[in-house]
């Protein structure tokens, strides 16, 4: 049997889910010998002209991570889209977006003059900002140009799997991987795969309350966790009933630490950031506009803790230029 | 039949007040194009009995399996189309109205926006009418008991209409007595009959009616439930003396030895730390006033309790909660006089002569603190009186609106002022408003017997005199706009005749979810065709919490009200809506947000399965629960996410 023909890429990412695949550790051997390797710019040194020689679906399994954040990521997203038969959104950021998403809160002018002008280490007093050509003596110099808005793959190309996670589990990744190496029958196109069909609260082992009510927001840094109750009982965000469940509970388990949502919607939602707002907004714990406002205010940064993940996705759409 | 999508669609021209504004033909044509429109046609009244047929007809003979009328507000129709579906044999809920009349003709000026936007209205009802369901709707109980939210003349009157039919009544009122204004009043327009001989027969009637539990010193603190099944709570202040061994004798009140103000003469009188409000009180047994009581506020004391032979009075008595069962409300809370900022204008407050209206019928009172005789503040009686109509009433700076009331009452005022004092007296009115049974023949009578009736707004009320005359009493500057000259009236006494006012302090709106006005009144359910019924059902309007009115249209309203109230314990059952909520079990991760916070108690934890339930018999489909769902189990039947995204896909056209 010939080897699966494998790519892995990172777009605009951390480089957190390449690690996480081989954090499947001794496995990565079985990996190798079932797989052949065309593009994984962390591990392997391949060019992207390597690549564009490929004739057309010659990869049979593309994993990209990262988000679409400007015109390369744009375009090696095209161009494996092109070489191979199943791409699959890997990791938060391909899949909604995930931190580089964020961006979205504030205008391209905005983050080149936080990044270039007002941050504190830089120093820039022409205020000079990225030029995406650059005449020079010897010709002209290109960098890809940054888009203004961030997006994940699926808003890019078409997308035939997802993968959530930030990362995703190293013991789902061994699952997927399998089940494409082995020959399983794959879910149809569009599934998640590698993650639950409810949300986090379904394998919680947390008490809850069924009268939650909510007088002001705690937060990690500066309230003592109770490893046994809900975090929403404890007065702390946790994005448990706006996430997928399948992480393997890594933050509300092993670490005490509340959900933060990188295993994405679970089915049947439109938007992960909204909902969750809708939930809180219902148990706040007040009627007047002015103590609502107030217990609200106790939460900095709304939009970030409830999207942190999943902000290309949000109907709130981007910051006005 | 078929579940592919058979939509007919129906624009209505409702005469010319769609038609004259829409272009109703334009919009049928657009609706043709869309998916799953089978036929798509305009009709002058889709309400009409031929309108009704033209619908049942197309269904049957065109195999439509959804319809949607484009034309008044859904609350005005929805019934009559869902029947003429139902009889057709489709689903009353495979219905949607578009409401293209209040929500678009009568408000949009621009004839080419107005078809624009019903062209929206419209394409949105069809695109979610595609993903409706079959639903069903289910009959509910009635309670048969009857709540009266307010104890003057409108609730009395409420309360002994239900009692009268032999249905119970829980009648709360926030004072120690019921009562209300009507119980202060000296005499009532235009008949001139005593107000208090011919309210406090009722007021006994309501003490002692074996179908009437009277709860006073009591407020209404949570209402839920839904018409037919609210469950209240009423919150009984504590009184300090135990009503069941009370005798009334009133030995108590007799040695009591504090005096403070007393708010049932407008302070022009004094009362004592334990008293009854006024010698008719119903009940009438005493209260303890703890912010005035000698024990509460230095421990010592304890005289009322010394010479109370019944043992009655009860220092350790608390605040208590009791939760009653009804299947209607009727709110009659009434209203307060103007007490804004017109009144000092004319100097109330700075001349002690110059009174208002409340002030003056408790001094005409026989039994108010000057026994019924007009007395001036140093004792006199007044030669001249000046009466001011319209304080701040019919004025954009305090109250925009005319409390109807007041002209007739200081027409009142100037008869009871002639009768008793022989005094002049000057009314000054900016219109004079009679409309009523004998009410223009009463102003006949009142400028008959000699009240200069001056039309002219007041500008002033001064001390300062220009001439002898004027020195020492008070001086009415105003204009008489039919002789258009200026006049300085100078008098001993001036009454101010405000307005009504909604309650500011009253939560019972809110309570009951029920809207006001920006002035604070209730909002009735239609102004013309059902002015008692809110826009909850099973809740009823009774008196001037709805806009000031006079004593007959109170009491009118009233018995209107208990009608309401009677004819639903009477048919005995209510449909519940069908379109309730549902929790699909195969999502549902059992995080519990959802189970306190339905109003209805209507959703519950399953332990075993680790999902929340919803009871349907007790679900009124409010969405509270989809709303706050973060895993998007809980759904609210017809308002599911696809069905909210269809219609605003619609409304953009995307």
């Amino acid at each position: 049997m010939s080897k699966l023909k494998v790519a892995v890429y990172w777009a605009a990412s951390c480089g957190g889910c390449d690690v996480a695949i081989l954090d499947i550790h001794e496995k990565v051997l079985a990996v190798n010998e079932a797989c052949e390797f065309f593009l994984w710019p962390i591990a392997m040194d391949f060019k992207y002209a390597d690549v564009e020689a490929l004739p057309d679906k010659h990869i049979d399994l593309t994993l990209f991570n990262g988000a679409i954040r400007n015109s390369e990521n744009k375009h090696i997203a095209e161009l494996l889209r092109r070489k191979s038969k199943v791409l699959v959104a890997f990791g938060s950021c391909a899949h909604t977006g995930g931190i580089p998403a964020l961006a979205n809160l504030y205008s391209k002018d905005q983050i080149f003059h936080r990044a270039y002008v007002e941050s504190p280490s830089t120093v820039n007093p022409q205020g000079t900002l990225p030029q995406t050509a650059t005449p020079v003596t010897e010709g002209e110099l290109t960098i890809p140009t940054m888009f203004d808005h961030v997006y994940s793959l699926d808003q890019v190309v078409d997308v035939e799997y997802y993968v959530p996670g930030c990362p995703p589990n190293p013991e789902r990744i061994w699952e997927v991987l399998f089940a494409v190496v082995s020959g399983a029958t794959l879910p149809p196109p569009g599934s998640v795969i590698g993650a639950g069909e409810r949300a986090l609260c379904d394998s919680c082992g947390r008490k809850r309350t069924e009268d939650k009510r909510i007088t002001g927001f705690n937060r990690v840094a500066t309230t003592p966790l109770d490893p046994d109750i809900c975090f929403l009982d404890q007065g702390l965000i946790c994005l448990g009933p706006v996430t997928r469940d399948g992480c393997g509970q890594q933050c509300v388990k092993a670490s005490n630490m509340p959900c933060r949502g990188c295993y994405g919607l679970p089915p049947g939602i439109t938007d992960q950031g909204a909902k969750m707002i809708a939930a809180v907004a219902s148990v706040i714990d007040a009627r007047e506009p002015e103590d609502i406002r107030k217990i609200v205010a106790t939460l900095p940064d709304q939009a970030g803790y409830y999207y942190r993940f999943s902000m290309s996705q949000s109907m709130l759409g981007r910051k006005k230029a | 039949m078929s579940h592919e999508p058979r939509i007919g669609v129906y624009v209505c021209h409702c005469g010319v007040n769609i038609a004259g504004v829409v272009d109703v033909k334009r919009v049928a044509a657009e609706m043709a194009s869309e998916a799953g429109v089978v036929l798509s046609r305009e009709y002058k009244f889709m309400c009409s009995t031929p309108g009704q047929e033209m619908i049942i007809d197309d269904i049957q003979s065109h195999g439509l399996n959804r319809v949607v009328v484009a034309a008044c507000s859904p609350r005005m129709h929805e019934g009559t189309f869902q029947g003429a579906c139902r009889k057709a044999g489709v689903n009353a809920y495979f219905f949607q109205m578009a409401n293209i009349r209040e929500h678009d003709s009568w408000v949009t000026l621009d004839k080419e926006e107005a078809t624009r936007k019903a062209i929206a209205l419209t394409r949105a009802a069809v695109r979610r009418v595609r993903n409706h369901e079959p639903l069903e709707t289910r009959q509910v109980e009635v309670r048969k008991e009857v709540l009266v939210i307010g104890g003057g003349i409108a609730g009395i009157e409420a309360a002994l209409t239900v009692a009268e039919s032999g249905n119970h009544v829980y009648l709360v009122e926030r004072e120690p007595t019921i009562g209300g204004h009507m119980a202060r009043f000296d005499k009532t327009f235009p008949t001139l009959d005593c107000s208090a001989c011919i309210l406090t027969p009722k007021m006994n009637a309501v003490g002692s009616h074996p179908n009437i539990t009277l709860m006073t010193s009591c407020e209404v603190e949570e209402v839920k439930g839904f018409v037919g099944n609210f469950d209240v709570k009423v919150k009984r202040k504590a009184r300090y003396v135990d009503h069941d061994k009370c005798t009334g004798c009133g030995a108590c009140v007799e040695k009591c030895p504090v005096k403070v103000p007393s708010e049932f003469d407008e302070g022009l009188s004094k009362r004592k730390a334990i008293y009854t409000p006024f010698p008719q009180a119903v009940p009438n047994k005493p209260v303890i006033d703890r912010a005035a009581c000698t024990y509460f506020r230095t421990g010592k004391c304890r005289l009322c309790e010394r010479f109370c032979e019944p043992k009655a009075i009860a220092f350790e008595q608390q605040e208590s909660t009791q939760e009653i069962q009804v299947g209607a409300i009727i709110v009659a809370t009434g209203f307060e006089f103007y007490r804004g900022e017109a009144l000092s204008w004319y100097g109330h407050g700075r001349y002690p002569n110059v009174i208002t209206a409340l002030e003056f019928e408790r001094l005409n009172n026989a039994s108010g603190p000057t026994e019924g005789v007009l007395r001036m503040a140093d004792g006199r009686v007044p030669q001249s009186v000046a009466i001011l109509h319209c304080i701040g009433s019919r004025d954009k700076n305090y109250q925009e609106y005319c409390s109807r009331v007041c002209c007739m009452y200081s027409l009142k005022f100037a008869h009871l002022v002639k009768e008793k004092t022989g005094a002049e007296v000057f009314e000054f009115y900016i219109d004079m408003r009679s409309p009523g049974k004998g009410y223009e023949e009463f102003h006949d009578r009142i400028r008959e017997e000699g009240a200069h009736l001056i039309r002219g707004k007041v500008g002033e009320v001064t001390d300062l005199a220009v001439n002898p005359e004027e020195q020492g009493r008070l001086i009415v500057v105003a204009e008489d706009t039919l002789a258009g000259s200026r006049l300085r009236v100078p008098v001993d006494m001036v009454v101010l005749s405000p307005g009504l006012s909604a309650h500011r302090d009253s939560k019972v709106a809110q309570l009951l979810k029920c809207a006001v006005d920006k002035n604070g009144f209730f909002i009735e359910k239609h102004p013309k065709l059902a002015p008692v019924d809110t826009a909850t059902d099973g809740v009823f309007l009774a008196g001037c919490c709805q806009g000031p009115k006079d004593i007959p249209d109170t009491v009118a309203q009233s018995q209107a009200a208990a009608a309401k109230a009677l004819a639903l314990a009477t048919r005995g059952v209510v449909e519940a809506e069908g379109r309730t909520a549902c929790i699909d079990p195969e999502v549902c991760a059992g995080c519990k947000l959802c189970v306190s916070l339905c109003p209805y108690k209507a959703i519950s934890f399953d332990t075993a399965k680790e999902i929340s339930v919803v009871n349907e018999v007790l679900c009124k489909g409010c969405g509270t629960c989809a709303a706050a769902c973060p895993s998007g189990a809980a759904q609210a039947r017809h308002f599911k996410d696809v069905h909210i995204f269809n219609e605003i896909e619609g409304v953009l056209a995307l």
